[in-house]
């Protein structure tokens, strides 16, 4: 993913058909020269970023996909900021995909905060500089003696004013200016970024309209299944597709070859009709195939556990990762030593709007509905797929029902398209059933670690040790399934080592909602306790003197951690925890992802019977300065918290002969109410750093906060996930 | 099968559909009503809730050859101007984040209350946890609940010492 933030960008003024004005910035991705982006230009004139018309409404295009996370009221915000409206008289619209108008048009990684807060206040500090300009030219003043406020510019000076809507076509003929010299509004004069502003769809979303990918329709639309072979990989050897046409709402039923990459376009067969429920019928009672299940069909999680953990007796790994100091050295001398293996399963997405795709396909041009975290690259797999340019592709964004990375892979996209492709001229709907959804996923890879740590008497860490199995191919990690040489503790342990054995698989693999850390996290917060607890230090305690021997090289900023694990520890009360009795406890947990800082406390009880309560949580975020919607950002930021309790509770996704075991909700369990805290208490500790995204940092920290709670609680140390498999019952 | 005809969000309505077609499809697909939603298909996550018989019902597993004569409310149907207590209360709070399982949410809880008119926490964990939020808003799920409750304590003018509880 393209996360460049250096791009020159240019502005494009202009009029709207029937009287308005259209500002849009566009980019010169691939390097262009402004006066080669001629057709970029054009095309800003019919599209933009901000539109407003004669009576003064204000459009403002929202340019990335929604996914839950807020983006699609946040953006919109920054624009509207520096337009100097209020929020009141703007009109939020969904953007298309447009790669000439919209950079880094993805949900993903945490990025849009830190891509846009910049370039997204630069359009409307434009639009507003030549709104001003207008005004100036028309009441023959200096431009430095206007001032705006709510949509109207004002000469204080001889009391004249106007609103936007007044001067738009004025302002359409002037020239567009520079956007990066138009000077931003300073911090304190800000009456949007920083308030609390509901979501733009929230009244759709409450009375029930159509708003997602799924309820999107068109007329003639029909809708279709796609079954493909349960182990990854596999094709289509044939298929009983007469049977299947013949069978009640099924008007066409074909197999699709489909090619051997795990996130695009696999082998299977397509049944179609004018009723969803009925063709799925046919696929569930009247589809037989016979699958081609390929090597992946002799794989299984038991399996890969029995490998890994050989693989962990091997002295060394296969792929050192690092090595400072004299590890075997400082480990054979340590005063406090630990050693444990630590693991935890592969995971499935499980938004819980399953995947679907709308597309129609005519005259060698094609449409699509799609919701997806990445349009761009659905784009260029379905011009790849279907043969055609990517410039005969028109993307219309569709909010969707949760991403969490799952939509950053296009997998149902491009089978939407090639099943239009056989439909030419018939626009169709593929709808995935939930089973399908969790089967066929890009799975958060498993993983395992042997740790060992030495403390010395002073109780400093001095050496540490990971092998991490994991998988990949020769010296390559799998999709999500690496570890980077940076990762915490390296540069605050003076004798390091890393390294890492990999396993070759056939199982899809991706990125699920802060990546990486979702599991590495646990493994080393949980660890990094089992240490203090033996050199008798308190867990914060340990953790801000590790931070403090910090050296330069470290990949986070241990100011920034240290004061984030010093606020959770007064929020939530930590000196006290000593007072909890015996089946009560607190956890503390920190990690940096996605430029996020932030350290969690957890509470729970453990009842003598081991049933678990997670009572309440405490988290502290640094994401820099400025919270750009407190609403939205609390919300967030609860959410990840929610999601890595969810995860740790009692998810796993279980392999057997090359296929996933479990299928729906009663076999991979989402958090309910009744597992969810009392409170989790979000404090945002606003810093002098730009502002970086919030989708991600919440969610790593409450694994290890969870863990190290229960062994507060019971002594019990959870070292494997998910809880539910360990029997936490105490005497 | 004949035509099945039921009351839909307060008018008389028939469907010509197959008879184990489950309601949540005839609901989407045949009577092109979007708000019900669609995650599970097994009675596990709640998106797909209605009220039938004024019940809280998965629509996925209600064949519609059974609810001849009955009376179905969806999310379009909960409040005629789109004002109930808990629709206000998701709008002040702001708890939907993708949005996707708050029909079913809301469909849930405006039955509690009607069943339950001033909840519990404990109430309210027992009878939301039909309903799966896969972004985590049930705490904000839970406020929105309990200023619901509130604000109709004190609208019905019973029990308005109780306001806020």
């Amino acid at each position: 993913m393209n996360t460049t933030m250096e791009r020159r960008h240019f502005l494009k003024i202009g009029a709207l058909a029937g009287g308005g004005l259209v500002v849009s910035s566009y980019f010169d991705l691939g390097g262009l020269a402004a006066d080669e982006a001629v057709g970029a230009a054009a095309n800003a004139t019919l599209n933009g970023h901000v539109r407003i018309a004669t009576d003064g409404t204000v459009t403002i295009l929202a340019q990335n996909p929604e996914i839950g996370q807020g983006v699609k009221t946040m953006l919109p915000m920054l624009i509207a900021e520096e337009l100097d409206v209020s929020w009141d008289q703007v009109t939020v619209e969904q953007a298309d995909l447009n790669t000439d108008l919209y950079a880094a048009q993805f949900a993903g990684g945490s990025r849009a905060t830190p891509t846009h807060f910049m370039p997204q206040r630069q359009v409307g500090a434009s639009a507003r500089h030549v709104l001003l300009g207008a005004a100036a030219q028309r009441w023959g003043v200096d431009r430095e003696e206007l001032t705006t406020e709510a949509g109207v510019v004002h000469h204080r000076a001889s009391g004249r004013s106007a609103g936007y809507g007044e001067l738009v076509d004025e302002a359409a003929t002037l020239p567009a200016p520079d956007p990066e010299t138009i000077p931003l509004k300073d911090a304190s004069d800000f009456t949007i970024i920083g308030t609390d502003k509901g979501n733009v769809d929230i009244d759709a979303i409450v009375t029930g309209e159509p708003l997602f990918g799924i309820d999107f329709t068109l007329p003639g639309m029909l809708y279709a299944v796609y079954q493909k072979c349960p182990v990854y990989g596999g094709g289509v050897v044939r298929a009983n597709l007469d049977e299947v046409r013949a069978a009640p709402g099924v008007q066409d039923a074909f197999v699709i070859e489909g090619g051997d990459d795990l996130q695009g376009l696999l082998s299977g067969v397509a049944i179609v009709g004018d009723n969803w429920w009925l063709v799925n019928q046919a696929r569930e009672n009247v589809l037989q195939v016979e699958w081609d299940e390929g090597a992946t069909a002799s794989q299984s999680s038991a399996g890969f556990d029995a490998d890994a953990r050989a693989l962990l007796e091997r002295d060394a790994p296969g792929m050192p990762l690092r090595s400072d100091g004299d590890f075997a050295g400082s480990w054979s001398t340590a005063e406090h030593r630990v050693e444990a293996d630590y693991d935890y399963p592969f995971l499935a997405h499980a938004p819980l709007e399953p995947q679907n795709c709308t597309a129609l396909f005519d005259n060698g041009r094609l449409e699509l509905w799609a919701p997806t975290q990445t349009p761009a690259r659905g784009r260029g797999m379905a011009a790849e797929v279907l043969g055609i340019a990517e410039e005969d592709i028109t993307l219309h964004l569709e909010r969707m029902g949760g991403g969490f990375g799952r939509r950053l892979y296009n997998d149902f996209l491009v089978e939407t398209a090639a099943i239009a492709e056989r439909l030419e001229g018939t626009p169709v709907k593929l709808l995935w059933t939930r089973e399908d959804d969790t089967r066929h996923d890009m799975y958060r890879p498993g993983g395992w670690h042997r740790l060992q740590g030495g403390v010395n008497a002073d109780g400093e860490l001095q050496a540490w040790r990971n092998h991490f199995v994991s998988f990949g191919e020769g010296d390559r990690f799998a999709s999500s399934a690496g570890l980077g040489d940076d990762e915490f503790p390296a540069g605050c342990v003076p004798h390091m080592e890393m390294g890492a054995s990999l396993m070759p698989f056939g199982i899809p693999t991706g990125a699920l909602r802060a990546p990486g850390s979702n599991a590495l996290a646990f493994v080393y917060q949980s660890f990094l306790d089992e240490l203090a607890d033996e050199a008798g230090v308190d867990p914060l305690r340990f953790r801000l003197d590790l931070l403090a021997a910090a050296g330069p090289e470290t990949e986070q900023d241990p100011v920034r951690m240290s004061r984030v694990l010093e606020e959770v520890g007064e929020m939530s009360g930590w000196a006290n925890r000593g007072n909890l009795p015996r089946g009560r406890g607190m956890g503390i947990a920190f990690h940096f992802s996605h430029m996020g800082y932030v350290a969690e406390v957890v509470e729970v009880t453990v009842a003598q019977d081991g049933a678990l309560s997670v009572d309440r949580v405490w988290a502290a975020v640094d994401v820099g300065r400025h919270i750009i919607n407190p609403l939205n950002a609390e919300n967030n930021a609860q959410g990840g918290v929610l999601e890595g309790l969810s995860h740790a509770l009692g998810q796993a996704i279980t392999f057997e002969n090359g296929r996933a075991v479990e299928g729906n909700f009663d076999t991979f369990p989402l958090l309910r109410m009744s597992q969810t805290p009392g409170t989790v208490a979000v404090r945002f500790v606003e810093t002098d750093h730009p502002p970086s995204g919030l989708g991600e940092p919440t969610l790593p920290p409450v694994l290890p906060a969870l863990c190290n709670a229960i062994f507060d609680a019971t002594g019990y140390r959870i070292r494997s996930l998910p809880v539910s498999k360990h029997d936490l019952s105490w005497a | 099968m004949p035509p099945v005809t039921f009351t839909l969000n307060g008018a008389s309505t028939t469907v010509d559909a197959p008879a184990d077609m489950p309601l949540l499809w005839v609901l989407r697909d045949l009577l092109d009503l979007k708000g019900t939603k669609y995650g599970c298909g097994v009675s596990e996550c709640g998106a797909c809730t209605v009220h039938l018989n004024g019940r809280p019902t998965r629509s996925c597993q209600v064949r519609v050859e059974t609810i001849d004569g009955d009376d179905v409310t969806t999310i379009e149907g909960l409040s005629p101007d789109g004002q109930h207590p808990l629709q206000d209360a998701w709008r002040e709070l702001d708890v939907p984040q993708c949005g996707y399982c708050q029909a079913g949410q809301l469909m849930t809880a405006a039955a509690l209350l009607e069943r339950v008119p001033n909840p519990t926490d404990e109430q309210i964990d027992q009878l939301m946890d039909t309903n799966l939020c896969r972004c985590g808003t049930y705490i904000r799920i839970r406020e929105g609940i309990k200023q619901a409750a509130a604000r109709m304590a004190t609208t019905d003018g019973a029990g308005s010492a109780e306001e806020g509880a």
